[in-house]
């Protein structure tokens, strides 16, 4: 079986549907008909300009231009960590943790992959690597942001608890664990939710897209396994890292809760 | 007899620079309006916000040990006591069971408060409770930050006759309070902050 190739055709009938959400948003005065159509579009230029990337980068076949783009994709994925939360801590402390934590996570369960797993030959071929990469991403960015948001949160919260544990001569890392344990399980509940999930609620989208693509549905299913573990991985590494790093960076040599360094 | 606890030069952005000398088994108070710094200066002896100066124990620098043993034998009470856990107890080594029940009832807690849930403690209970969490460590130093500041006369009573039994056994304390009555009772040397400085009073 070979994959269906789309025609513009084919997409301009399916773009039809964006019509018809816009009509309802003006028939129901919902009001989000320019929003719709502006992230119609948005979602049409970003795409196909990543498919012009994406074959760019595949015909050049290098370990430097892949990696780059791996590179760029987890800076983005940072910025977004660090944006999340609502207090942010002073100078560009967010954005070097995110970009630690999601560079991390990320090249630790790729590699582990693309070397024991998947193996393509060679190793970098960009056609695995980088949407490999990519999906560890995706996960890794919620992951590390929710526990970032979690425990900067909770120390502001518990700073009289912290404070108090301080006092009686606890330290700091005895103060701060339940506060480190709540951020790395929230940052793992969306995987486990997703592994609960998958098959039952869910058709994974990588299961889904080999599918369509011709892929035997139980070769796709293996597929689809190896990433989940990919993702669980992922998520424990960026979690774990975000919230120690994030400890870290509140407290100082003599053992004070620093909140000062938040704004 | 040597001095107990000796603070030089101590300061930070907000407050200081304070000179102090505390004495074996004697209460330095301290009184003056809200936000002249005094809670600063408790929390900067503790070594709970950034500052500069020395603070001696005896013969020994703060700066000479690691920050939690030193917060063991200078011990801060804050005015507001945090909690981490539900339950009263498992802010107690269950070892000291017996000595935290003997210090509640003194204070005049109800039997079974060990046993209730953070959440059901009164303000006064938690300030209470708060205090012979500290006590427990028999600190040399003992930084209290306005100790009876929410409860009844009876309750004060009994604070400061433990605080008084403790000082006869050799404990040093540094004491805020609103209290001028409190501060006359308790303090050998008494003291005003004003604006950040520390004055004799």
């Amino acid at each position: 079986m070979t994959p269906i190739l789309l025609t513009p055709f084919d997409i301009a009938v399916a773009a039809s549907l964006i019509l018809l959400d816009a009509a309802l948003s003006i028939l129901l005065k919902l009001r989000l008909h320019w929003q719709i159509t502006v992230a119609a579009a948005r979602m049409v230029l970003q795409l196909v300009a990543i498919g012009y990337v994406l074959r760019f980068i595949f015909s050049l076949n290098n370990p430097a231009a892949t990696l780059l783009l791996i590179l760029v994709m987890v800076l983005v994925a940072a910025r977004e960590v660090a944006a999340r939360p609502e207090r942010q801590l002073v100078g560009h402390t967010n954005f070097v943790i995110g970009v630690v934590s999601v560079g991390f996570a990320t090249f630790v369960t790729a590699m582990l992959a693309l070397t024991t797993a998947i193996r393509p030959q060679p190793w970098f071929d960009p056609h695995y690597a980088i949407p490999l990469a990519g999906i560890i991403l995706g996960s890794v960015l919620n992951s590390a942001s929710l526990s970032l948001d979690s425990f900067l949160g909770s120390v502001r919260r518990e700073r009289q608890a912290i404070e108090a544990r301080l006092s009686l001569g606890e330290t700091y890392g005895d103060a701060t664990a339940p506060m480190v344990r709540d951020a790395i399980r929230r940052g793992l509940l969306p995987i486990i939710n997703q592994m609960s999930a998958a098959g039952i609620v869910t058709l994974p989208g990588i299961m889904t897209g080999q599918i369509l693509a011709g892929l035997d549905p139980l070769e796709a299913v293996k597929y689809q396994i190896l990433l989940m573990f990919l993702l669980s991985g992922g998520s424990g590494l960026s979690a774990l890292a975000v919230s120690y790093l994030t400890a870290r960076r509140l407290t100082d040599q003599r053992q004070r809760l620093r909140l000062d360094r938040l704004r | 007899m040597s001095p107990t606890l000796i603070v030089k030069k101590l300061r930070s952005e907000l407050a200081g620079p304070f000179e102090l000398t505390l004495a074996v088994g004697n209460c330095a108070a301290i009184t003056g309006p809200s936000g002249s710094g005094k809670s600063l200066f408790l929390r900067m002896i503790a070594d709970l916000d950034p500052n500069e100066g020395e603070v001696w124990l005896n013969d020994r620098e703060r700066a000479s040990m690691p920050a939690p043993a030193w917060r063991k034998l200078v011990t801060y009470v804050p005015a507001e006591s945090g909690w981490w856990a539900d339950r009263v107890t498992e802010h107690f080594p269950a070892a000291a069971r017996s000595v935290v029940a003997s210090l509640a009832d003194r204070l005049g807690l109800r039997a079974d408060v060990l046993n209730a849930s953070v959440q059901q403690l009164s303000t006064g209970e938690k300030q209470r409770l708060s205090l012979v969490r500290a006590l427990l460590l028999n600190s040399p130093v003992l930084l209290l930050d306005e100790p009876t500041g929410a409860l009844d006369e009876e309750s004060i009573r009994r604070v400061e006759a433990l605080l008084q039994e403790r000082m006869a056994h050799g404990t040093s304390i540094l004491l805020v309070t609103h209290d001028q009555g409190q501060a006359t009772l308790l303090g050998h040397q008494r003291y005003r902050m004003v604006a950040g400085h520390l004055e004799r009073a």
